[in-house]
Order: structure tokens, then C-alpha cells, then sequence
């Protein structure tokens, strides 16, 4: 018990590896959310009128929602008024190559583990690097374009190809489907675009890095995905944020759109500020992922590694339509200190045939709070539909919390579904075991964590999956004498 | 090598160890025997180092150094290993992984360069093939669905690759089937040289027919009442434990 109480004391104690603030310029908005805040955004990255009015409807729905509170989270209440909705490195134009970004910029990234320079080079990899608001680089764009594949930023898609964004963007996820939904609509300021047209597999894979760096500035970040028939992608998401005392609020929205026979695959490493080890600062992860496998035959995944956050609320899920179509659900849920998650996500069968599988591994340290909210939903239409689901817990510590909460409708009875729990800790005779081969405490407590997680882990990409391990065994940091 | 002087240990307060002396050099295997409860699962636990005992008296020394004053993750990096009579299951983490992870830890302990990939699945063939464990056995998850004696053989195995200095074996050999005992013990004496030495704890004296000991204790209450030669085993495969109990109340 002594031994497990020490390692507490270090994960609490352990420090983020993230925190610095570039030393950029930078152009922000007067804070308040009102029409001419919206206003703002919308002249500043030039849109056009019809992207205007979606966000000022939007904004009008939002104003007659209410905030949900039906999470098992605590915050005190966020003043929406009290964050700037807009902020942009100031740069003459946009850049065409690396040479004509800020180095200070670049240092950041290459801080992050990501200098863009190397990764055109070696990885293969196509990063959209969101800095705040603004998109700065983007690369092997011109391989993909001859592909016909677009991957850019959302205000360059706005720009260059309005019929996909128009025909497209918000009808997975409604302004008006929440609170946090319908605020992102009407202020987002950027983030990604993804078009794989008909037959075209993706050679390599899609990357995203996000980034909060101004103070008291929300990112509230839009990316669209859409696979055409037959299509096929793979698609990273990484953030980390600098420490800040004050909470920061993110409330992104991903949609993504599979037509028939098409797969995506979508991963996401989540970093964010936890905020320090008496709970103070951190971000608010309020995010809202929702694709629809709108074709026969067509496959959505999502994995997610959640490390970072002060509080996390996201539901990453899938909308089965077509017939035949596959959804997955595979999450790694990580907090400690006074990190608060509540995660999960939503399976909703309504074509026949459909199959979906939910692996959620949460794991909780310190005094943190980590619940799994899952609804898996068979609607009548939805013959021999099949789920699958998984949830496990791991508890390090006694002073942190783990709760599952299970949702299950089903209206067809031809639906099989089935749901395993269970609860575990970390064995005292397991950690001896390890010290009695040479390995130390922390060393011992990251490789059984990463035991555990290993089905979820095995769903991310090679590179993702090294970062993944780092990061886990970087949260629970903490040796023992 | 080691030297352990009147050692007193107890747990939650219930004195276990009442003075135990003992003297093991290099090159030599000490059995330790004795009776359900006697002690000798606590000894093997006190040297490498479980919390929950208490040491209340008494030295522990190892290669010059005071074995006491080391976390166990130190005394691995000496040379102390310990095969567990009830090896532990660690889902997800495949034996190659584990050993992989406590080899370079001892040997950054050690001061030494971390083994390479190649060499390292060239030293587990190697060493697979003295307990006679298949390969793919080892990219399994750690003890997983193993049975009794596979759990015991990958005990073994893991000392093969650990190359200790001192090896406590801690009743391997209960639940072995007589082929697992064989190959428990092949691997043990494969591995026998000037400069190791071993501990056998063992119930039986089965164990010790294939693993010849250079010296037999007797453990009774918590001290080493009888110490011989491996004649002594046999004396008590045949009389059983009860001939030493009344001889230790009548001295």
C-alpha cells in the first residue's frame, strides 16, 4: 500500500513536457461573443455571404441553448464573454514554402517533435499545421492534388471549392445538434478539409497538428472529411497545448462523410494542458466527432488516445446508414491529478447487417475522475445488427474514481449485443515481480499500462502508436525511492 | 558471496525468522528444506527484498555489500533473482518485451551499453532451447494462460537470460509433472559455474535428484536446525520431518 501511495505522489507530482508559449505576434480579437465578433471572423479570413449566414443562424440557435450538464464533470461556469474568439500570427500573406514561415513558428513545432522540414522529407506525411487559428504550412499537397485528393485548411476549402463545403458541412453533426456544436458553427476559425475522390486510396497518412497558443483564446476548430465511393484514408489528429494558468475552452467538430465502400480511419493523440497538480489551469476539451457510413458496405474507425485535458467531453461516433457498414470504437482514456474525462461513444444502427465494435481501456490516477458514457443504439430498420463492446478500467492509486455508463436501446430483435466491464488495479505482487527483474517502479506501472492498452494501441499507425507509448508512460511518470 | 548473520524477520508482528545464519560461496548450491511453515518461502522473500517483512535484527551481506540497504530492483542489479513459486500474469506485455525491458535495466545498472534487437532475439533462442520453450511461446502475453509448469519453466528461462550470481529457486518444483522436472533441472545445471551460486528451496527431496546440492539445511521454527551433505535429503525422504522436530525439543 506505501509503495502504491508513493507512486501516486510522483504521477501527481510529474510535470508537463509541453509548456512554453511562442513568442510570436500576434492579432487578437476584442474579446465577447455577439454578431460582430462573428462578423469579425468571417471578414478576416474573407469569406463569402452564405458562410456568413450559416454562422450567424448557427449563433442564433446557440443563444437559445443550454449548456449540458448532464456529465460527470464539475467546472465552474465559463463566461462566454470573457474569451477572445479570434487570434492569427500576423504574416504578410500566406506562405508557399517553409522558408517564408516565422522561425520562432517552426522552433515550436520542432519543440512538439514535429520540424515540418523533416517531415516532407522522411515520413511521408502531409501535415495541415494549425497554429491557433491560421493555417501555416501545408505540404505534399501538390502528390495528393495530382491524386485529386484535397487536404487543406478549412478556410481554404471555403475559398477554393464551395459546392463540397456547402453540400457538406453540417449535415453529420447540426449546429443545432448541442451547446458546443452550434457555439463552434457560428466562431470556428479554421482547421481541416479532406476530399478522397472515387476509387482513391490514400497513399499516405493525413496529419494534423493542433495547437493552442494565445492566452484566453478558444481554438474552436472545424474538420470535414469526406470519402468518396470506394475511397480509402487514413487520417492523424496530435495536440498539445502550452501551460497557462487560466482554463482554456476548445469545442472542435469533426464530421466525416464514408459513400460506399469507403473506409476511414481516424486517430487522435490528445495532449492538451492537463492543468498542474492542484487542478489548476488546463484546457476544457469539449468536442463534438460524428461520421456516417451514408454508403453500403462502408467503414468508419475512430482511435483515440486521451492523455491531456483538465476536463474532456467527447463521444466520437458513428452513424450506421448503409447497409453492411462497420463502425469502431477504440480509446485509451488517461487522467490524473485533477483531470476529469468523460468519454465515450455513440453506435447508431440503422441499415442492415451493420456491425460495431467499442474497446475502451480508461485509466485513472491521483483524485481524477474517468468515466466511459456509451450508447449503442439499434433502431427497428437495423436487421442482425451486431455490436460489440468493451469496457475496461484501470485504477492506480485509491483516491481516483472510474465509472461506466452503458447505454443500450435496441428496437429489432434479430440485434446481438453484447457488453463486457471490468475493474482491475495495479497489483502490489505484480510491481515486485517487475523489481525483482531490474525494473524500477515507474518503469514497471508504464509497461503494464501499455499491456493494457495494447488492443487499442494496435489500432494506431506505427509512428502514432511510438508517440502514444511515450506520452503514456510521460503521464504517469513517477519512480519510486 | 552471501552471508547472512542472525537474522530475526518478522511479519505484521509474528516473528517468522529466528536466527538464521547461513554462508553461500561461489560456486555452490544450498538446498533449504523443512517443513510447511518453517520459514523458508520468507527467507527467499527477505533477500530480494518484499516490503511487507520487517527485518528485526541481523545482517545481510552480498559480494561485500549490505544487501538490506538495496531496493529490489538494486539487488536484480547485483545479481540477485528470485524464481517466483507463484509467477505473476501480465496481460498485453509479451515475455520477449518484459525480459527485454529487465535486461537493459540491469545492464544500465550494471553501466553497460542496452542490447541491441538482433543480439537479443539471438540469446533468447539460445536460451529457450535449454528449457526446451518454443519460441512463439515467448511473444505471448507474460504467463497468460501458461500452465503450472510452463509458468515455472519461463521462471527458469528469464534466470538463463538474467545470468544472476545468485539464484533463489523457491520451490520450482512444486506442481512439476516429472518431465517439467527435468527440464527445470537441466536448465538449473546448464547454468551452474565457480562463479554462481544457488538456492533451492524445496519441500521434497524429488528436486535433488537431478540437482545435486553441496549442501542440505533444515529449517525448523524459523532457524537452520540441521546442515549435511546431500545424504541428508535422503534421510529425510525417508524418515520425514517429525525425527528432527523431536530431536531440536529434546536439545
Amino acid at each position: 500500500m506505501e509503495q502504491q501511495t508513493d507512486i501516486l505522489d510522483e504521477i501527481v507530482s510529474s510535470e508537463y513536457k509541453y509548456g512554453f508559449v511562442s513568442d510570436i505576434e500576434q492579432e487578437i480579437a476584442p474579446k465577447g461573443l455577439n454578431e460582430d465578433s462573428i462578423r469579425l471572423i468571417s471578414s478576416k479570413k474573407n469569406e463569402p455571404e452564405w458562410m456568413l449566414e450559416w454562422r450567424l443562424a448557427a449563433f442564433e440557435k446557440w443563444k437559445t441553448m443550454k449548456e449540458p450538464t448532464w456529465p460527470n464533470v464539475s467546472y465552474p461556469k465559463i463566461d462566454f464573454n470573457d474569451i477572445s474568439y479570434y487570434a492569427a500570427p500576423k504574416t504578410k500573406a500566406s506562405p508557399k514554402s517553409l522558408d517564408e514561415i516565422d522561425p520562432e513558428l517552426l522552433r515550436t513545432f520542432e519543440k512538439l517533435g514535429i520540424s515540418l522540414a523533416e517531415q516532407e522529407r522522411l515520413s511521408g506525411i502531409a501535415i495541415e499545421a494549425v497554429f491557433d487559428s491560421v493555417s501555416v504550412a501545408t505540404t505534399f499537397k501538390d502528390k495528393l492534388a495530382s491524386m485529386g485528393i484535397i487536404f487543406c485548411s478549412m478556410g481554404e476549402a471555403i475559398q477554393e471549392h464551395p459546392e463540397l463545403v456547402k453540400a457538406y458541412l453540417g449535415t453529420v453533426i447540426p449546429p443545432s445538434d448541442n451547446f458546443y456544436s452550434a457555439l463552434n458553427s457560428a466562431v470556428f476559425t479554421d482547421g481541416s478539409f479532406c476530399y478522397i475522390p472515387k476509387g482513391v486510396r490514400c497513399p499516405m497518412e493525413l496529419s494534423t497538428y493542433f495547437r493552442i497558443n494565445a492566452k484566453d483564446t478558444g481554438q474552436f476548430e472545424r474538420t470535414l472529411i469526406i470519402c468518396e465511393e470506394g475511397s480509402y484514408v487514413s487520417y492523424l489528429e496530435g495536440c498539445t497545448a502550452p501551460m497557462r494558468d487560466e482554463n482554456q475552452l476548445h469545442a472542435a467538430v469533426v464530421e466525416i462523410v464514408a459513400l460506399e465502400k469507403s473506409e476511414v480511419k481516424y486517430s487522435t493523440v490528445q495532449n492538451w494542458y492537463p492543468g498542474n497538480k492542484e487542478g489548476k489551469g488546463g484546457i476544457y476539451n469539449f468536442v463534438t466527432k460524428r461520421g456516417i457510413c451514408k454508403g453500403r458496405n462502408s467503414k468508419i474507425s475512430w482511435t483515440q488516445v486521451e492523455t491531456g485535458s483538465a476536463i474532456t467531453w467527447k463521444y466520437p461516433s458513428v452513424i450506421l446508414l448503409g447497409d453492411n457498414s462497420i463502425g469502431e470504437f477504440y480509446s485509451v482514456a488517461v487522467t490524473n491529478n485533477h483531470q476529469q474525462a468523460d468519454t465515450g461513444t455513440k453506435m447508431i444502427h440503422i441499415g442492415k447487417n451493420t456491425k460495431s465494435r467499442i474497446v475502451s481501456k480508461g485509466i485513472s490516477a491521483g483524485v481524477s475522475n474517468n468515466s466511459y458514457r456509451g450508447l449503442v443504439k439499434v433502431q427497428k430498420t437495423a436487421s442482425n445488427a451486431k455490436n460489440y463492446s468493451q469496457c475496461d478500467s484501470l485504477l492506480i492509486g485509491s483516491t481516483c474514481g472510474a465509472h461506466t455508463f452503458p447505454y443500450i436501446e435496441v428496437a429489432n430483435n434479430t440485434a446481438t449485443v453484447e457488453h463486457e466491464a471490468t475493474t482491475s488495479k495495479i497489483q502490489e505482487d505484480v510491481l515486485f515481480y517487475c523489481n525483482q527483474r531490474g525494473i524500477s517502479t515507474e518503469e514497471a506501472v508504464a509497461l503494464i499500462v501499455n499491456g493494457y492498452c495494447k488492443e487499442v494501441m494496435n489500432q494506431l499507425p506505427m509512428e502514432f502508436a511510438v508517440e502514444a507509448q511515450r506520452l503514456l508512460a510521460v503521464s504517469l511518470e513517477g519512480s519510486v525511492g | 558471496m552471501l552471508n547472512i548473520k542472525n537474522l530475526h524477520a518478522s511479519i505484521e508482528e509474528k516473528p517468522i525468522l529466528k536466527g538464521i545464519n547461513l554462508v553461500v560461496n561461489p560456486g555452490e548450491v544450498h538446498a533449504i528444506m523443512g517443513p510447511n511453515g518453517s520459514g523458508k518461502s520468507t527467507l527467499a522473500s527477505i533477500l530480494a527484498g518484499r516490503e511487507e517483512y520487517t527485518v528485526n535484527e541481523g545482517t545481510i551481506e552480498f559480494n561485500g555489500k549490505d544487501l538490506l540497504e538495496m531496493t529490489p530492483e538494486e539487488r536484480a542489479g547485483e545479481g540477485v533473482f528470485l524464481a517466483f513459486q507463484y509467477p505473476v500474469e501480465i496481460p498485453g506485455v509479451s515475455t520477449a518485451n518484459f525480459l527485454k525491458t529487465a535486461l537493459n535495466e540491469i545492464r544500465k545498472y550494471r553501466g553497460l551499453e542496452t542490447i541491441d534487437a538482433m543480439d537479443f532475439l539471438t540469446l533468447m533462442k539460445e536460451k529457450a532451447k535449454l528449457v526446451e520453450l518454443d519460441m512463439s511461446f515467448l511473444q505471448r502475453s507474460l504467463n497468460e494462460g501458461f500452465s503450472g509448469g510452463e509458468k515455472k519453466r519461463n521462471e527458469i528461462f528469464q534466470m538463463a537470460m538474467l545470468e544472476p550470481k545468485l539464484a533463489i529457486l523457491d520451490e520450482t518444483d512444486s506442481g512439476l509433472d516429472i518431465d517439467a522436472l527435468r527440464i527445470v533441472a537441466q536448465g538449473v545445471n546448464s547454468l551452474r559455474s565457480p562463479d554462481k551460486a544457488t538456492i533451492l528451496i524445496t519441500h521434497y527431496q524429488r528436486l535433488l535428484n537431478y540437482i545435486v546440492p553441496d549442501f542440505v539445511h533444515v529449517l525448523h521454527q524459523g532457524k537452520i536446525v540441521k546442515t549435511g551433505g546431500k545424504e541428508l535429503a535422503l534421510e529425510l525422504e525417508e524418515k520425514g520431518y517429525d525425527w528432527i522436530k523431536e530431536e531440536v525439543s529434546l536439545s
